[in-house]
Parts: structure tokens; sequence; C-alpha cells
């Protein structure tokens, strides 16, 4: 099973935190790949937090291909982070030529495009780039937005980590997800590696979504070129995200209203009964059936937390005001918060089966909310 | 006949008959019950002579012989009362003395049903034993990377919606803006599908009625039951269990003066309108009650003399464009009850079927689209229509299916499939694989009449008589002799077992999927088929 883990903090943190989490919750990930999702950036990204970063890992002829795509279209280096490591890697771990985390300054021409329109015009080259480095296999492009880092990998987290000196590099983050283990339900594929990403909205999940088919057909017949790819089961978590921000324009107290409706007899005990039904009716094909636990970090850097309907995994949250942590093992986010907070006893929450628990980009507290709870409708 | 007699063309013997009589002399007691039982007349009291030569064993004498008379049991052979293997000669033979039997011989009967020019009619399904969807296997077993689910102690929502369901954006405008939104039921996945008042009897609709009654009520089972065209009981059509009801229009329109008439005093709203525009048994063809059937009762509710056979006609009349009259049509309907029961059309398979769905979605008001396939059943048509005529349903439903998901409407029409589901007794696998294919529910018919009242129809040409008002079990009669065979109250009781145990067996479908918060519709990658062809033809997994 995937191991999960999230944390979002006030001072930025090196993602190795979150790669020692991994590690302690070791005995339940074979080790098989790594991926992080870094955002709400420190260090010098921090500052650049406007311009498109762009990350994914390329040979040397992708690095020309990339070159000549963005160079014709405007885009400036404004900030070069990638990593190229020199040394051969430990066995398990593939060599690549680079893993390319950069930051653009923005075409002239798109200065005085909405944010609406330069966010798609960003997920198109992403997509585009993902399109042609497949056919040789000389780009994986992960994410192209501003504020947003992923780096994924094949290989034992800890020793993707040393390998690429992920602790010294300066790459920090006040939110950092990271995922153990790769999908290993189908071929090996750095696409179906968590956490998944699209405009600016991330996730990542364990276990099998059985209701993967129904689920990606819907998404695909929207109509929106993003929602496409889906190496792994899971990556429709994140579209669904997504889609309800920006197609439905709920808040995230939506999300398990949707992927893990009422009954219909709760239904009807709810305030928002007539409100709920719809979106259960209108929403059917979004039902997910689990066994999952889903970690989200949404574009307003609120981290998130849901369990499948029957809470077939486990899940915890906890921390103090200023820094908290989202894992799918007790012991990862013990050893975090007694590492940071340097305490023993925390006191933390799991989420069951109609909870959802988030925290939002102020870092006050953890707010749980009951799916029997009443909403608070957009207007 | 004697060995010198004239043989005229059509004259059959026992060995040309589909359907055998095996009667023993020796238990046989002579009481005459299933000759008055027999619905075809097959058998009658028989006077036989019989010889016994006594031949002395020194040879000396000369031999002699004992004629005797026995009386026993005579099958006619004349194709007017050929047996139908029906068995209710077995049934009331206190001594299980009697019983048909299939003729291995492919039957001759065949040849010569169509006497005085007549081709044959009948009732019953196509005499075809075997379904694909038998063949159709679960293959997707949650096994370790996700649990299976426990289909006895894990809660499951398998409901499903019958009306045109908005899409996410414009329903969730449409509440902001307080507008209309169609009308959507919650119903249970399987429903009775059309079987009219007058193909049936009053007992087995009684009892039909009062078991949908019971499943909703005291076991919160909101399983519906189409009326099929024939009305409704004026009783029923001001009761409050109408809700559970799905009143059928079709080119006959029989018994909607009655309908009509009755919507001021309506309780409830019907669950919803279906507008048949064919049928999967006699596609392209309309209903047909023969006069045989045709009673007071029968009469007054369909509002048509008593005595004359009703062929409806084989399309609405008034309909000749889909993209004008129909849509008129279903508006028409919509009218009639506030615009707050789903109006839906209701086809025979076909390959047309994705022309007609394809301008559904385009219909605001459609609220389904329900597709009979060639396997669905039927009180009376030609045996060449039942036979011959119409579309298998699981490719129907997949096209169609596949279609919408093309159009990115595939949760805002549901599909309801017909025809042949639980032909085998397969009930909830049949319907399992349809869902997974792309049905939001299943329809059945014969299954119901098997299952709850005893129907012996088969695809082995068993039976099948329900045109002419002798059905042996008094299911599809209108003859109170007979049809007081059948005690409503034990049909209730059917239905509900038929329910419960589909129920149970649908959970044990999905859960090992790893499926229960909602139906599975669209799963295909739950299935898989040992024929390579069929496979591709449905876009799942070949399996060997």
């Amino acid at each position: 099973m995937c191991r999960l883990f999230a944390l979002t903090s006030d001072v930025p943190k090196s993602p190795m935190l979150a790669i020692e989490a991994l590690d302690v919750m070791k005995e339940g990930h074979d080790g098989s790949g790594v991926g992080l999702y870094l955002t709400d950036l420190g260090g010098i990204f921090g500052e650049l937090k406007e311009y498109p970063i762009l990350s994914g890992i390329f040979t040397r002829e992708g690095m020309k291909t990339l070159d000549s795509y963005l160079m014709p279209m405007g885009f400036k280096t404004k900030y070069n982070h990638s990593i190229k490591v020199k040394k051969e890697p430990p066995p398990g771990i593939p060599k690549r030529y680079m893993y390319h985390i950069r930051a653009y300054e923005y075409p002239e021409d798109w200065e005085d495009l909405s944010f609406e329109e330069k966010a798609h015009r960003l997920m198109m080259i992403r997509l585009k780039l993902r399109e042609i480095g497949q056919k040789d296999e000389s780009m994986i492009v992960y994410s192209f937005w501003p504020d947003s880092i992923l780096l994924k990998e094949i290989g034992d987290p800890m020793e993707v980590a040393e390998y690429l000196d992920l602790d010294n590099i300066g790459l920090k983050a006040r939110i950092i997800m990271a995922q153990g283990r790769q999908n290993t339900n189908y071929a090996i594929n750095l696409y179906a590696c968590h956490p998944f990403f699209i405009q600016g909205v991330a996730s990542m999940t364990n276990g099998e979504n059985t209701a993967f088919v129904p689920i990606r057909e819907f998404l695909e017949s929207r109509g929106f070129p993003g929602y496409r790819g889906y190496q792994s089961d899971s990556e429709v978590f994140t579209h669904i995200f997504h889609y309800m921000i920006n197609f439905l324009g709920l808040p995230v107290e939506f999300y398990k209203h949707i992927i893990t409706p009422l009954k219909d007899e709760d239904i009807e005990k709810h305030p928002n009964s007539e409100f709920l039904k719809r979106l259960k009716h209108s929403c059917r094909r979004l039902i997910i059936d689990g066994p999952n636990c889903v970690i989200g970090c949404m574009p307003d850097k609120t981290v998130v937390m849901v369990q499948d309907r029957k809470k077939l995994r486990p899940g915890v949250v906890g921390g103090k005001k200023g820094f908290f942590v989202f894992s799918s093992e007790i012991c990862g986010l013990d050893y975090v918060l007694k590492k940071e907070l340097g305490v023993n006893n925390f006191e933390y929450f799991q989420p069951m089966y109609i909870d959802t628990v988030y925290v939002t980009s102020d870092r006050k507290e953890v707010i749980k909310c009951s799916q029997m709870n009443p909403l608070r409708l957009p207007n | 006949m004697l060995s010198n007699e004239p043989i005229t063309p059509s004259q059959l013997s026992l060995k040309d008959l589909p359907w055998l009589i095996y009667w023993d002399k020796e238990k046989c007691q002579l009481c005459g019950r299933c000759v008055a039982a027999c619905p075809v007349r097959a058998i009658e009291l028989g006077t036989f002579r019989q010889r016994i030569v006594e031949t002395p064993i020194n040879n000396k004498e000369a031999h002699t012989n004992l004629y005797k008379i026995y009386y026993g049991i005579k099958q006619k052979t004349d194709p007017g009362h050929a047996c139908i293997g029906c068995g209710l000669c077995s049934k009331v033979c206190p001594n299980q003395a009697i019983i048909p039997f299939h003729n291995e011989e492919p039957d001759k009967l065949k040849f010569h049903i169509n006497l005085g020019g007549q081709p044959r009619r009948r009732g019953g399904r196509r005499n075809v034993p075997h379904t694909i969807l038998d063949r159709i296997k679960f293959i997707r077993i949650s096994m370790l990377t996700d649990p299976a689910l426990d289909a006895g102690r894990h809660e499951f929502e398998l409901r499903t919606l019958l009306g045109r369901v908005l899409p996410p954006e414009e329903n969730l405008k449409c509440y902001k803006e307080n507008g209309w939104v169609p009308p959507v039921r919650e119903i249970y996945p399987l429903i009775i599908g059309g079987m009219s008042f007058g193909a049936l009897s009053p007992n087995m609709w009684e009892g039909l009625v009062m078991g949908v009654a019971y499943l909703n009520e005291e076991l919160g089972m909101p399983v519906r039951m189409s009326t099929g065209e024939g009305g409704c009981p004026p009783r029923l059509l001001r009761s409050r269990f109408l809700k559970y009801i799905i009143l059928q229009i079709a080119s006959g329109y029989f018994g909607w003066d009655e309908i009509i008439h009755a919507i001021p005093e309506m309780k409830e709203d019907p669950c919803a309108i279906e507008i048949k525009y064919g049928q999967g048994a006699k596609p392209g063809d309309g209903g047909l009650l023969m006069w045989y059937k045709v009673n007071k009762l029968i009469a007054a509710i369909r509002g048509v003399p008593p005595g004359v056979s009703l062929p409806s006609p084989p399309t609405h009349q008034t309909k000749y464009s889909i993209e004008e009259a129909v849509a008129k049509m279903i508006q028409s309907m919509y009218m009639a009850w506030g615009f707050r029961v789903p109006v839906y059309p209701k086809i025979s398979g076909t390959s047309t079927a994705l022309a007609v769905l394809n301008n559904l979605t385009r219909n605001p008001y459609a609220a389904a689209l329900a597709i009979d396939g060639e396997d669905g059943g039927t009180g009376a048509a030609y045996n060449v229509s039942m036979d011959h005529m119409g579309h298998p349903i699981a490719s129907n439903v997949r096209d169609c299916y596949l279609n919408l998901v093309k159009l990115g409407k595939q949760n805002e029409i549901p599909i309801i499939g017909a025809g042949g589901i639980g032909k085998r007794g397969n009930l909830a696998a049949n319907a399992a694989a349809l869902y997974m294919l792309g049905a939001s529910a299943v329809q059945v018919g014969k299954y119901i009449m098997q299952a709850a009242a005893g129907c012996v129809g088969s695809e082995t040409d068993r039976c099948n008589i329900c045109n002419i008002g002798l059905c042996p079990k008094g299911i599809t009669s209108q003859d109170p002799r007979i049809y007081r065979r059948l005690d409503p109250e034990k049909v209730a009781e059917r239905v509900v077992d038929v329910f419960l145990t589909f129920d149970t067996e649908l959970k044990k479908i999905v859960a090992p999927l790893g499926r229960s918060t909602s139906l599975p519709i669209g799963m295909s990658d739950a299935l898989g088929i040992d024929d390579y062809h069929a496979a591709e033809r449905l876009k799942i997994k070949y399996v060997v």
C-alpha cells in the first residue's frame, strides 16, 4: 500500500523531512518509487511566486526539444534550479540526464492575459510537451505552474533523496506532499506516480479506485483538455478536485459530498438536502468506492484529507498552530511532530467515513467537518 | 388410420409432434382430470382394442385369440391440438401416470401450424435458449491491492436514477436561479416490465402490485412496475400506490381515456410515463390482445367493445418524425402532470437505436431510453416476429452507452435494458452485466412470470400459449375458472422473494468487485468474455 505524507508549515521545510517520514513508514511500502509536490515555496522560488516553474525529467535531446519549443514562444529562464547528478545512481534508480526545475518569465505578449487564459495556456503547453516527450521518451513533464515543483523517481525514497541530495540543494516549501511507492497495479510509469497535478491542484491517494473507468469516462467527456492521461486510476481524484473548483465553483468541503455522497436517507435529514440530492444525481459518475485515503492541496494552499465511504484506509492529521501534518500512518506523523515540535504526546485526529479535515493557508487549526454538517452554499 | 387410407399433407403422427405424452396404463385410474385440464385438448379418452394370442405349448391344440377392450389416454395428432408440453396433465394426475416429454426428432408440426393460411401466433419468448449475457464473467475481483467488500455486512446503495439528470454545472445553476429541473426518481434498478392488464390476469396483476407495494412500504426497496399497454385499474389510479407505477402509453392508447380522466383525482403522481414505440418480442409490430382475452372488465378498462381482437398499430399514427411529433408527445405527457413526472420512450432493440438516442440527447425532456432486445417476451405475436426480429440487447446497450460517453451525457439519459434478462434463471448476473455495459436499470417480465407465478413457458417452445387465454397457471388468462388457480397473495410473496434474492445476489457480484456506494454503471473493466469477437464488439476483456 502506498504511504502518504503531507505537511503544511508557516516556516518553509526541506523535502527531506517528508522523505524521512516515508522512511519511518517504510514497513508499508516497497520502496519502488517516490513522488514529491512542493508548493508555497520558500527560498529563491519563494520570491518568484508569479513565475511558472516547469518540473520534469529530461534527456539531453529532451532539453533541446524543450528549449526549441519554449524559447520561440517567448519564455525566458528566470531561475534555474535543475538537478544534474553526475555520480552513478544506486541500483534500482535509473540514470537521468536532468531533473528539470526552472522558473520562466512569461512571454511578453502574455502580459495582458487574464489568469484563466494564462492557466489554460500553461496547461496546454505542459500537455503538448508531455505528448512530444512520450514519443521518444525524452521528456517527462510533471507540471508547469507558478509556485509548484514536482519531483518523481523510481526507487527507494530515501535512496532517491540521498542520490539527489535533496537536503542540501536549497529546495524548501511550506507545503510538501510525498508519496512512497510506485503504482503497482499497472506497468511502472512515472506518469502513474503520485502526487498528480493540474493547474494548482495536487492530490495523492492510496488504495485502488474501483470505480475508475466510469469516472475516467466522465472526466474525459467534459471537453476539458487537461482531463487526460490516467496512467493511474488515482489521477481522477486530482481531476475531481479540479472539476469541483473550476467547473462547479465549490469549496473543499463539498469534495466528500461528490466522491462519497451521503445515503439517500441521510440526505433527506440534511439541512441542505435539496442541494445535496442534486449534487449526488449530477455527479453520480464521480462516486468512488474506495478503499482510498486522499490527501489534496488546493490552489488556495488548503491541505485536505478525506477517506472513502467505508474508511478502509488509515489516515491521521495532527500538529499545532503553524505546523500540521497529514499522514497515512501514525508513526510518520509521530516522527515528524516529535522532530519538529519536540514533544511526545500529540492530539491527532483520524477522519472517519463522513469526515473531511483540512488546514487552510493561515494554518491556525485543523478544521473538521462531517458530511452531516450544514454547508455554506456558494453564492 | 388404415394402411390403405389416403394421407393428407398435414396429417401428422406422434413422431412428428414436438411434445409426446407418456401415459402409464398401470398407474392410471381413469379419473379424467388430465383430459379435463389440458388447455389445448391434446389428449382425449381413448378406447383401445387389444388382442391376446394364446398359443398352447405342445402345439397340439390350436391357438386361441382373446380380444379385450381397455380405456386410456390418447394423444391427438392434428396440428390444432398438438400437445404444448405444459405438463398440466401431470400436475393434476393423482397417480403420476402421465407426463409430456420433448420429442428428440425435430418436429414437423412447424410446417403445418399455418392451416388456413394463418401464420402461427403465440405468446412467450424467442425460442432460442442461450444468451450471451450468461457468458459474461465478472473478472475484476478485488484482491490485496484493494479489499473485497462484504456483501453481508457493508452498507450498499444500489439505486438508480430514472429521469433526465442535468449536467453538474447546469444543475447547480438551476439551483441558484430556482429554475426548473427535470423530475428524477430514485428507483431500484430492476423494474417489472410492461405486462398489460389484459395480457395478464387480474389475479396476476393484483399479486404483482401487492408485491411491489410491500417491497416499497415494508422493505424500503423502491421497486417500480410498468403497466404495459392496457391502462391501469381505476382504483389503483386513485390510490397512493400509483407512485410505484410507470404508466405506459402505446400506439393503441388503450386505457388512456380512463387515465386522463383520473388525473384530477390522483393522490400521487405516477413514477413515470413510458411511451412504447416498440418491444423486443415483436419489433415494428403493435401490441396484440386477442379476442379470447377481451372480456367485459378488460373492455371497460381499455375503453373498447368486448370480444374483439385488439391489434395496436405498429407505430403511433400521429408520429411522423422524432424531432417534432415524438418530442411533442413527450412534452404533452410532461404537461399532463405539471412537469413533475419523467417521460421516456421505449423502443425495440434495433440497429437504429443510436439515431433515436442521439435525437433524445437533444430533447431536454427525454427522461430515459428503454431498449427491449430481441429476447423480450410478449402475450401475443407472430412466431416469425418473435423468433427472427430484433436486435440483441447487449451490443445495443453498449453502443448507446459508449455513444453517450462520447457526447459526455452518460449520466444524463439513463438507458434501460430489457429482453432476455434472466432467461436462463441468472437474473442478477445478467442484470449486473448489463449495468456494467452501461444500462442504468433493467426491465424484466418473463422472469417475474416464471419466478413469481410459476409460468411454465420456456425457450424450447414449451407452453407459450399466453395469447389465447388458456394459460395453465392462470397468469395470462381472463377466464375466472382458470385464473382462480393463481392466488394473488402467493404471487406477491414470490415477487418479494425474487427482489430480495436479486438484491443479495447483486451484492454478491458487486462487493467482490469493490463496489457498494453506487450502482457500477459502465464499469466495463470488470467484464470479460471467452469470445474474442464478442469482447471486441462489447469493448470488454477477452478471457480464456
